[in-house]
Protein backbone atom coordinates (compact mmCIF):
# COMPACT_ATOMS: atom_id res chain seq x y z
CA UNK A 1 0.00 0.00 0.00
CA UNK A 2 1.39 3.82 -1.17
CA UNK A 3 2.04 5.75 1.82
CA UNK A 4 0.72 9.02 2.79
CA UNK A 5 4.06 11.19 3.01
CA UNK A 6 4.91 13.82 5.55
CA UNK A 7 7.53 16.25 4.28
CA UNK A 8 9.11 18.97 5.57
CA UNK A 9 9.33 22.33 3.42
CA UNK A 10 11.62 24.73 4.59
CA UNK A 11 13.13 27.98 3.25
CA UNK A 12 16.33 28.57 2.31
CA UNK A 13 17.65 31.95 2.92
CA UNK A 14 21.21 33.84 3.60
CA UNK A 15 22.52 30.37 3.86
CA UNK A 16 20.70 29.32 6.79
CA UNK A 17 17.24 27.56 6.76
CA UNK A 18 14.10 29.52 8.12
CA UNK A 19 10.91 29.33 8.57
CA UNK A 20 8.31 31.86 7.24
CA UNK A 21 5.36 33.69 8.65
CA UNK A 22 2.40 34.03 5.66
CA UNK A 23 5.74 34.66 3.34
CA UNK A 24 6.19 37.59 5.02
CA UNK A 25 8.46 37.47 8.62
CA UNK A 26 11.25 34.91 9.16
CA UNK A 27 12.05 32.68 12.01
CA UNK A 28 15.39 30.70 12.06
CA UNK A 29 15.52 26.71 11.81
CA UNK A 30 19.03 26.60 11.49
CA UNK A 31 21.95 25.62 9.70
CA UNK A 32 21.39 23.83 6.37
CA UNK A 33 23.71 20.44 6.46
CA UNK A 34 22.83 19.98 10.13
CA UNK A 35 19.22 20.12 10.14
CA UNK A 36 19.15 17.75 6.86
CA UNK A 37 21.19 15.75 8.62
CA UNK A 38 18.46 15.27 11.72
CA UNK A 39 15.81 14.81 9.33
CA UNK A 40 17.66 12.19 7.73
CA UNK A 41 18.26 10.70 10.93
CA UNK A 42 14.89 11.31 12.21
CA UNK A 43 13.87 9.36 9.07
CA UNK A 44 11.49 12.02 7.27
CA UNK A 45 9.71 10.43 4.23
CA UNK A 46 11.31 13.46 2.12
CA UNK A 47 12.64 16.75 2.33
CA UNK A 48 11.71 20.29 0.48
CA UNK A 49 14.13 22.94 0.48
CA UNK A 50 12.85 26.52 -1.71
CA UNK A 51 15.57 28.79 -2.09
CA UNK A 52 14.44 32.40 -1.73
CA UNK A 53 17.32 34.13 -2.20
CA UNK A 54 17.25 32.69 -5.57
CA UNK A 55 13.32 32.93 -6.25
CA UNK A 56 12.69 36.61 -4.90
CA UNK A 57 15.96 37.88 -4.80
CA UNK A 58 16.96 36.64 -8.65
CA UNK A 59 20.59 35.58 -6.77
CA UNK A 60 22.03 32.52 -8.17
CA UNK A 61 20.72 29.01 -7.49
CA UNK A 62 23.30 27.96 -4.64
CA UNK A 63 24.31 24.73 -5.74
CA UNK A 64 26.99 24.71 -3.25
CA UNK A 65 24.57 24.59 -0.15
CA UNK A 66 22.06 22.24 -2.55
CA UNK A 67 24.99 19.72 -2.76
CA UNK A 68 25.84 20.10 0.92
CA UNK A 69 22.04 19.08 1.88
CA UNK A 70 21.70 16.67 -0.52
CA UNK A 71 24.85 15.14 0.38
CA UNK A 72 23.13 14.64 4.15
CA UNK A 73 20.09 12.83 2.38
CA UNK A 74 19.16 9.61 2.03
CA UNK A 75 15.38 10.39 1.53
CA UNK A 76 14.54 11.66 -1.78
CA UNK A 77 14.65 15.63 -1.68
CA UNK A 78 13.36 18.12 -4.04
CA UNK A 79 15.21 21.64 -4.41
CA UNK A 80 12.71 24.89 -5.59
CA UNK A 81 13.65 28.96 -5.93
CA UNK A 82 15.08 30.59 -8.90
CA UNK A 83 14.35 27.58 -11.48
CA UNK A 84 13.69 29.23 -14.56
CA UNK A 85 15.62 27.05 -17.34
CA UNK A 86 16.43 24.01 -18.21
CA UNK A 87 19.99 24.36 -17.73
CA UNK A 88 18.92 25.54 -14.18
CA UNK A 89 17.13 22.35 -13.72
CA UNK A 90 20.53 19.98 -14.69
CA UNK A 91 22.14 22.44 -12.31
CA UNK A 92 20.35 21.58 -9.48
CA UNK A 93 19.98 18.01 -9.93
CA UNK A 94 23.27 17.44 -10.46
CA UNK A 95 23.45 19.14 -6.97
CA UNK A 96 21.90 16.00 -6.02
CA UNK A 97 17.92 17.01 -6.05
CA UNK A 98 15.67 14.18 -7.19
CA UNK A 99 12.89 16.54 -7.72
CA UNK A 100 12.79 20.10 -8.47
CA UNK A 101 9.77 22.40 -7.58
CA UNK A 102 8.89 25.45 -9.44
CA UNK A 103 6.48 28.29 -9.20
CA UNK A 104 7.01 31.75 -10.93
CA UNK A 105 8.33 29.99 -14.45
CA UNK A 106 5.03 27.53 -14.27
CA UNK A 107 3.17 30.46 -14.31
CA UNK A 108 4.83 32.51 -16.78
CA UNK A 109 5.58 29.35 -18.98
CA UNK A 110 3.07 26.27 -19.52
CA UNK A 111 5.56 25.54 -22.05
CA UNK A 112 8.61 25.17 -19.96
CA UNK A 113 6.80 22.14 -17.73
CA UNK A 114 6.22 20.23 -21.18
CA UNK A 115 9.33 20.80 -22.08
CA UNK A 116 11.02 20.34 -18.38
CA UNK A 117 8.84 17.20 -18.43
CA UNK A 118 9.46 15.87 -21.75
CA UNK A 119 13.47 15.72 -20.42
CA UNK A 120 13.50 14.76 -16.99
CA UNK A 121 10.20 12.92 -16.54
CA UNK A 122 7.27 14.23 -15.30
CA UNK A 123 8.08 12.79 -11.59
CA UNK A 124 10.85 15.26 -11.20
CA UNK A 125 8.66 18.29 -12.28
CA UNK A 126 6.84 19.99 -8.88
CA UNK A 127 4.85 22.47 -9.87
CA UNK A 128 3.90 24.83 -6.42
CA UNK A 129 0.88 26.75 -6.07
CA UNK A 130 0.75 29.43 -3.31
CA UNK A 131 -3.47 30.74 -2.70
CA UNK A 132 -5.29 32.88 -1.10
CA UNK A 133 -8.64 33.75 -0.11
CA UNK A 134 -10.06 36.77 -1.59
CA UNK A 135 -13.68 37.86 -0.94
CA UNK A 136 -13.94 34.38 0.10
CA UNK A 137 -12.91 32.82 -3.95
CA UNK A 138 -9.90 31.12 -3.68
CA UNK A 139 -6.96 32.98 -6.12
CA UNK A 140 -3.66 32.32 -7.47
CA UNK A 141 -0.68 34.34 -5.40
CA UNK A 142 1.93 35.60 -6.95
CA UNK A 143 5.11 36.68 -5.15
CA UNK A 144 6.15 39.11 -7.48
CA UNK A 145 2.76 39.88 -9.09
CA UNK A 146 0.38 39.44 -5.89
CA UNK A 147 -3.07 37.82 -6.71
CA UNK A 148 -3.89 36.73 -9.34
CA UNK A 149 -7.47 36.66 -11.33
CA UNK A 150 -6.42 32.97 -11.62
CA UNK A 151 -8.84 29.85 -10.24
CA UNK A 152 -5.55 27.42 -8.38
CA UNK A 153 -7.60 24.51 -9.59
CA UNK A 154 -8.13 25.67 -12.97
CA UNK A 155 -4.40 26.18 -13.11
CA UNK A 156 -3.34 22.83 -11.67
CA UNK A 157 -5.48 21.08 -13.69
CA UNK A 158 -3.58 23.10 -16.38
CA UNK A 159 -0.22 21.95 -14.84
CA UNK A 160 -1.32 18.74 -14.60
CA UNK A 161 -1.90 18.50 -18.61
CA UNK A 162 1.50 20.39 -19.45
CA UNK A 163 3.21 17.20 -17.39
CA UNK A 164 3.71 18.34 -14.10
CA UNK A 165 4.33 15.45 -11.78
CA UNK A 166 2.89 16.16 -8.46
CA UNK A 167 1.27 20.07 -6.92
CA UNK A 168 3.23 21.24 -3.96
CA UNK A 169 0.03 23.62 -2.77
CA UNK A 170 0.33 26.30 0.22
CA UNK A 171 -2.21 28.39 1.50
CA UNK A 172 -0.47 31.68 1.88
CA UNK A 173 -3.36 32.65 4.67
CA UNK A 174 -3.05 29.24 6.52
CA UNK A 175 1.20 29.35 6.43
CA UNK A 176 3.12 29.64 9.94
CA UNK A 177 -0.16 30.21 11.29
CA UNK A 178 -0.47 26.19 13.19
CA UNK A 179 -3.80 26.47 13.08
CA UNK A 180 -4.24 23.67 10.62
CA UNK A 181 -4.66 23.37 7.18
CA UNK A 182 -6.68 24.80 4.21
CA UNK A 183 -9.54 22.19 4.56
CA UNK A 184 -11.64 23.71 2.67
CA UNK A 185 -8.82 24.51 0.01
CA UNK A 186 -7.85 20.53 0.00
CA UNK A 187 -11.74 19.73 -0.90
CA UNK A 188 -11.66 21.59 -3.37
CA UNK A 189 -9.01 19.22 -4.73
CA UNK A 190 -9.85 16.15 -3.81
CA UNK A 191 -10.13 13.32 -6.78
CA UNK A 192 -9.69 16.07 -9.50
CA UNK A 193 -6.19 15.41 -10.39
CA UNK A 194 -4.30 12.36 -11.67
CA UNK A 195 -0.98 13.94 -10.05
CA UNK A 196 -0.49 13.56 -6.44
CA UNK A 197 -0.92 16.63 -4.32
CA UNK A 198 1.29 18.04 -1.25
CA UNK A 199 -1.02 20.21 1.24
CA UNK A 200 1.26 23.13 2.66
CA UNK A 201 0.36 25.61 5.39
CA UNK A 202 -0.94 25.39 9.28
CA UNK A 203 0.30 22.59 10.16
CA UNK A 204 0.06 23.14 14.19
CA UNK A 205 -0.60 19.54 16.16
CA UNK A 206 -0.97 16.12 14.38
CA UNK A 207 -4.57 15.80 14.00
CA UNK A 208 -4.32 18.87 11.06
CA UNK A 209 -2.44 16.40 9.13
CA UNK A 210 -5.48 14.06 9.79
CA UNK A 211 -7.63 16.12 8.32
CA UNK A 212 -6.00 17.29 5.77
CA UNK A 213 -5.44 13.85 4.68
CA UNK A 214 -8.85 12.63 5.50
CA UNK A 215 -10.06 15.42 2.81
CA UNK A 216 -8.30 14.99 -0.25
CA UNK A 217 -3.96 15.75 0.44
CA UNK A 218 -1.77 12.59 -0.90
CA UNK A 219 0.90 14.48 1.19
CA UNK A 220 1.45 17.02 3.52
CA UNK A 221 4.18 20.00 4.03
CA UNK A 222 4.98 21.25 7.13
CA UNK A 223 7.99 23.29 9.09
CA UNK A 224 7.00 25.41 11.88
CA UNK A 225 5.62 21.88 13.91
CA UNK A 226 8.73 20.18 13.58
CA UNK A 227 10.85 23.23 15.39
CA UNK A 228 8.93 25.07 17.54
CA UNK A 229 6.65 23.01 18.96
CA UNK A 230 7.06 19.16 21.10
CA UNK A 231 5.77 17.25 17.68
CA UNK A 232 8.30 15.10 16.01
CA UNK A 233 7.75 13.67 12.21
CA UNK A 234 6.97 10.31 13.81
CA UNK A 235 4.29 11.61 16.24
CA UNK A 236 2.47 12.74 13.16
CA UNK A 237 3.04 9.72 11.66
CA UNK A 238 1.87 7.21 14.95
CA UNK A 239 -1.50 9.74 15.05
CA UNK A 240 -1.57 8.96 11.68
CA UNK A 241 -1.69 5.43 11.53
CA UNK A 242 -3.80 4.99 14.57
CA UNK A 243 -6.61 6.55 12.40
CA UNK A 244 -6.18 3.95 9.65
CA UNK A 245 -4.16 6.09 7.26
CA UNK A 246 -0.66 4.24 5.93
CA UNK A 247 2.22 5.67 6.53
CA UNK A 248 5.96 4.77 6.74
CA UNK A 249 6.86 4.14 10.37
CA UNK B 1 20.49 11.06 -15.73
CA UNK B 2 20.11 13.15 -12.13
CA UNK B 3 20.65 10.31 -9.56
CA UNK B 4 23.90 9.32 -10.70
CA UNK B 5 25.28 11.21 -7.82
CA UNK B 6 22.82 10.37 -5.11
CA UNK B 7 23.63 6.51 -6.45
CA UNK B 8 27.40 7.14 -5.65
CA UNK B 9 26.99 8.66 -2.31
CA UNK B 10 24.53 6.21 -0.93
CA UNK B 11 27.72 3.84 -1.70
CA UNK B 12 30.01 5.70 0.06
CA UNK B 13 27.87 5.96 2.92
CA UNK B 14 28.04 2.00 3.06
CA UNK B 15 31.53 2.33 2.50
CA UNK B 16 32.12 1.37 -0.93
CA UNK B 17 33.87 3.87 -3.48
CA UNK B 18 31.69 3.95 -6.44
CA UNK B 19 32.81 5.30 -10.28
CA UNK B 20 30.50 7.06 -12.24
CA UNK B 21 31.54 6.62 -15.44
CA UNK B 22 30.92 5.79 -19.27
CA UNK B 23 34.56 4.58 -20.29
CA UNK B 24 34.53 0.72 -21.54
CA UNK B 25 38.22 -0.42 -19.52
CA UNK B 26 36.79 1.55 -16.49
CA UNK B 27 33.88 -1.15 -16.55
CA UNK B 28 35.76 -3.66 -17.77
CA UNK B 29 38.02 -3.15 -14.84
CA UNK B 30 34.92 -2.93 -12.17
CA UNK B 31 33.89 -5.63 -9.40
CA UNK B 32 30.72 -4.78 -9.74
CA UNK B 33 28.28 -2.89 -12.17
CA UNK B 34 25.17 -0.48 -11.41
CA UNK B 35 23.44 0.91 -13.93
CA UNK B 36 20.68 3.11 -11.99
CA UNK B 37 18.79 5.68 -13.97
CA UNK B 38 16.06 8.09 -14.22
CA UNK B 39 14.02 9.26 -17.78
CA UNK B 40 12.32 7.14 -20.27
CA UNK B 41 13.07 3.95 -21.69
CA UNK B 42 14.19 4.96 -25.37
CA UNK B 43 16.76 7.73 -23.93
CA UNK B 44 18.14 5.51 -21.48
CA UNK B 45 18.95 2.68 -24.50
CA UNK B 46 20.12 5.54 -27.07
CA UNK B 47 22.42 6.70 -24.50
CA UNK B 48 23.59 3.14 -24.10
CA UNK B 49 23.85 2.62 -27.65
CA UNK B 50 26.16 5.99 -28.32
CA UNK B 51 28.35 5.44 -25.68
CA UNK B 52 29.21 1.36 -27.23
CA UNK B 53 28.32 0.40 -24.17
CA UNK B 54 25.94 -2.14 -24.78
CA UNK B 55 28.41 -4.67 -25.94
CA UNK B 56 30.24 -4.10 -22.65
CA UNK B 57 27.45 -4.47 -20.63
CA UNK B 58 26.64 -7.91 -22.26
CA UNK B 59 30.46 -9.28 -22.27
CA UNK B 60 30.73 -8.24 -18.04
CA UNK B 61 27.04 -9.43 -16.86
CA UNK B 62 25.94 -12.13 -18.97
CA UNK B 63 29.54 -13.72 -19.75
CA UNK B 64 31.64 -12.99 -17.14
CA UNK B 65 28.54 -13.01 -14.66
CA UNK B 66 29.84 -9.79 -12.73
CA UNK B 67 27.26 -8.85 -10.08
CA UNK B 68 25.13 -6.27 -11.78
CA UNK B 69 22.43 -3.89 -9.64
CA UNK B 70 19.91 -2.06 -11.52
CA UNK B 71 17.90 0.79 -10.37
CA UNK B 72 14.62 2.33 -11.42
CA UNK B 73 14.85 2.49 -15.26
CA UNK B 74 18.15 0.09 -14.79
CA UNK B 75 15.73 -2.46 -13.67
CA UNK B 76 13.52 -1.77 -16.96
CA UNK B 77 16.06 -1.81 -19.03
CA UNK B 78 17.08 -5.35 -18.68
CA UNK B 79 13.86 -6.42 -20.27
CA UNK B 80 13.19 -7.53 -23.82
CA UNK B 81 11.34 -3.99 -24.71
CA UNK B 82 9.42 -1.44 -23.17
CA UNK B 83 6.20 0.58 -24.47
CA UNK B 84 6.87 3.44 -23.26
CA UNK B 85 6.58 6.08 -26.16
CA UNK B 86 6.40 3.52 -28.53
CA UNK B 87 8.00 0.62 -28.45
CA UNK B 88 11.62 -0.46 -27.79
CA UNK B 89 13.82 -2.76 -27.40
CA UNK B 90 15.80 -3.40 -24.15
CA UNK B 91 18.72 -5.27 -23.23
CA UNK B 92 17.08 -8.79 -23.25
CA UNK B 93 18.60 -10.58 -20.09
CA UNK B 94 15.13 -11.12 -18.70
CA UNK B 95 12.46 -12.14 -20.28
CA UNK B 96 9.98 -9.07 -19.51
CA UNK B 97 8.20 -6.24 -20.90
CA UNK B 98 7.62 -2.96 -18.98
CA UNK B 99 4.48 -1.43 -19.58
CA UNK B 100 2.30 1.71 -18.43
CA UNK B 101 0.59 1.30 -14.94
CA UNK B 102 -3.46 1.65 -16.38
CA UNK B 103 -6.21 1.83 -13.93
CA UNK B 104 -8.82 3.56 -16.63
CA UNK B 105 -11.09 0.00 -15.52
CA UNK B 106 -11.09 0.75 -11.73
CA UNK B 107 -13.17 2.89 -9.50
CA UNK B 108 -10.86 3.69 -7.05
CA UNK B 109 -8.51 6.57 -8.50
CA UNK B 110 -4.45 5.37 -8.60
CA UNK B 111 -2.35 7.85 -9.67
CA UNK B 112 0.41 8.05 -11.95
CA UNK B 113 3.22 7.99 -11.46
CA UNK B 114 3.27 5.49 -8.81
CA UNK B 115 5.38 7.85 -6.21
CA UNK B 116 6.23 7.78 -2.86
CA UNK B 117 7.18 4.54 0.10
CA UNK B 118 5.21 1.46 -0.84
CA UNK B 119 6.07 -1.84 0.94
CA UNK B 120 7.36 -5.38 -0.65
CA UNK B 121 5.86 -8.66 -0.82
CA UNK B 122 8.75 -10.95 -0.62
CA UNK B 123 8.27 -13.95 -3.09
CA UNK B 124 11.50 -15.36 -4.13
CA UNK B 125 14.77 -15.50 -2.14
CA UNK B 126 16.44 -12.54 -2.89
CA UNK B 127 19.99 -12.48 -0.89
CA UNK B 128 20.35 -8.32 -1.15
CA UNK B 129 16.96 -8.78 0.97
CA UNK B 130 19.22 -10.16 4.02
CA UNK B 131 18.58 -8.56 7.32
CA UNK B 132 15.53 -6.21 6.05
CA UNK B 133 11.96 -7.84 7.19
CA UNK B 134 9.52 -8.13 4.63
CA UNK B 135 7.06 -5.27 3.79
CA UNK B 136 9.49 -2.83 4.59
CA UNK B 137 8.57 0.64 2.42
CA UNK B 138 11.32 1.82 -0.29
CA UNK B 139 11.07 4.60 -1.97
CA UNK B 140 9.39 4.85 -6.02
CA UNK B 141 8.89 6.99 -8.53
CA UNK B 142 8.01 5.30 -11.95
CA UNK B 143 4.72 5.10 -14.55
CA UNK B 144 5.89 2.04 -15.86
CA UNK B 145 6.33 -1.58 -14.45
CA UNK B 146 7.84 -4.38 -15.47
CA UNK B 147 5.98 -7.58 -16.28
CA UNK B 148 7.94 -10.53 -16.19
CA UNK B 149 7.78 -13.44 -18.05
CA UNK B 150 9.95 -15.79 -15.96
CA UNK B 151 10.51 -17.30 -12.36
CA UNK B 152 12.86 -14.15 -11.33
CA UNK B 153 10.71 -12.13 -9.14
CA UNK B 154 12.16 -11.55 -5.63
CA UNK B 155 9.32 -8.79 -4.50
CA UNK B 156 5.61 -7.28 -5.32
CA UNK B 157 4.16 -4.46 -4.35
CA UNK B 158 0.60 -3.78 -4.28
CA UNK B 159 -0.72 -0.49 -6.04
CA UNK B 160 -3.97 -1.12 -7.78
CA UNK B 161 -2.46 -4.84 -7.98
CA UNK B 162 0.86 -6.80 -7.02
CA UNK B 163 3.38 -5.48 -9.45
CA UNK B 164 7.08 -6.68 -9.74
CA UNK B 165 8.70 -4.65 -7.49
CA UNK B 166 12.62 -6.58 -7.60
CA UNK B 167 14.00 -9.68 -9.53
CA UNK B 168 16.80 -11.39 -9.01
CA UNK B 169 18.40 -13.82 -12.03
CA UNK B 170 21.75 -15.36 -11.60
CA UNK B 171 24.08 -12.97 -10.83
CA UNK B 172 21.71 -9.89 -12.04
CA UNK B 173 19.73 -7.92 -9.29
CA UNK B 174 17.63 -5.29 -10.07
CA UNK B 175 14.94 -2.93 -8.00
CA UNK B 176 12.21 -1.02 -9.22
CA UNK B 177 12.46 1.55 -5.84
CA UNK B 178 15.27 3.64 -4.96
CA UNK B 179 17.54 1.72 -2.32
CA UNK B 180 19.73 5.31 -2.65
CA UNK B 181 16.32 6.82 -1.58
CA UNK B 182 15.37 4.50 1.03
CA UNK B 183 16.67 5.48 4.25
CA UNK B 184 18.33 2.61 6.03
CA UNK B 185 16.86 -0.50 4.75
CA UNK B 186 17.72 0.93 1.06
CA UNK B 187 20.98 1.59 2.43
CA UNK B 188 21.43 -1.78 3.47
CA UNK B 189 20.41 -3.49 0.33
CA UNK B 190 23.23 -1.41 -1.44
CA UNK B 191 25.65 -2.98 1.52
CA UNK B 192 24.75 -6.17 0.77
CA UNK B 193 25.29 -5.91 -3.00
CA UNK B 194 28.94 -4.60 -1.81
CA UNK B 195 29.19 -7.44 0.00
CA UNK B 196 28.14 -10.40 -2.39
CA UNK B 197 31.62 -11.90 -3.40
CA UNK B 198 32.38 -11.54 -6.97
CA UNK B 199 33.06 -14.69 -9.28
CA UNK B 200 36.43 -12.58 -10.62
Amino acid sequence: MLKHRIIPCVLLKDWQLVKSIHFDSFRTIGHPTSTARIYNARNVDELIVLDIDASLNGEEINTELITDIADECFMPLTIGGGITTIDDIYKVLNAGADKIAINSKALDDLEFIKKSSSIFGAQCIVCSIDVKKIDDEYKVFSKSKGVLDINPLVLALKYEEYGAGEILLTSVDCEGSTNGYDIELIKLFKDKLEIPIILNGGMGKPEDAIEAIQNGADAIAAAYIFHFSQYTPSDIKNALKSNQIDVRL
Amino acid sequence: MGNLRSVQKAFEKVGCDAIISNNISVIKNASKIVLPGVGSFADGMKHLEELGLIDILNEEVINNKKPFLGVCLGMQLISKKSYENGETEGLCWIDAEVVKFNFDNLDKKFKIPHVGWNNTHYKNHNILFNGISDESDFYFVHSYYFKAYEDVVSSTTDYAFDFVSSVQKDNIFAFQFHPEKSQSVGLKILENFVNLESDR
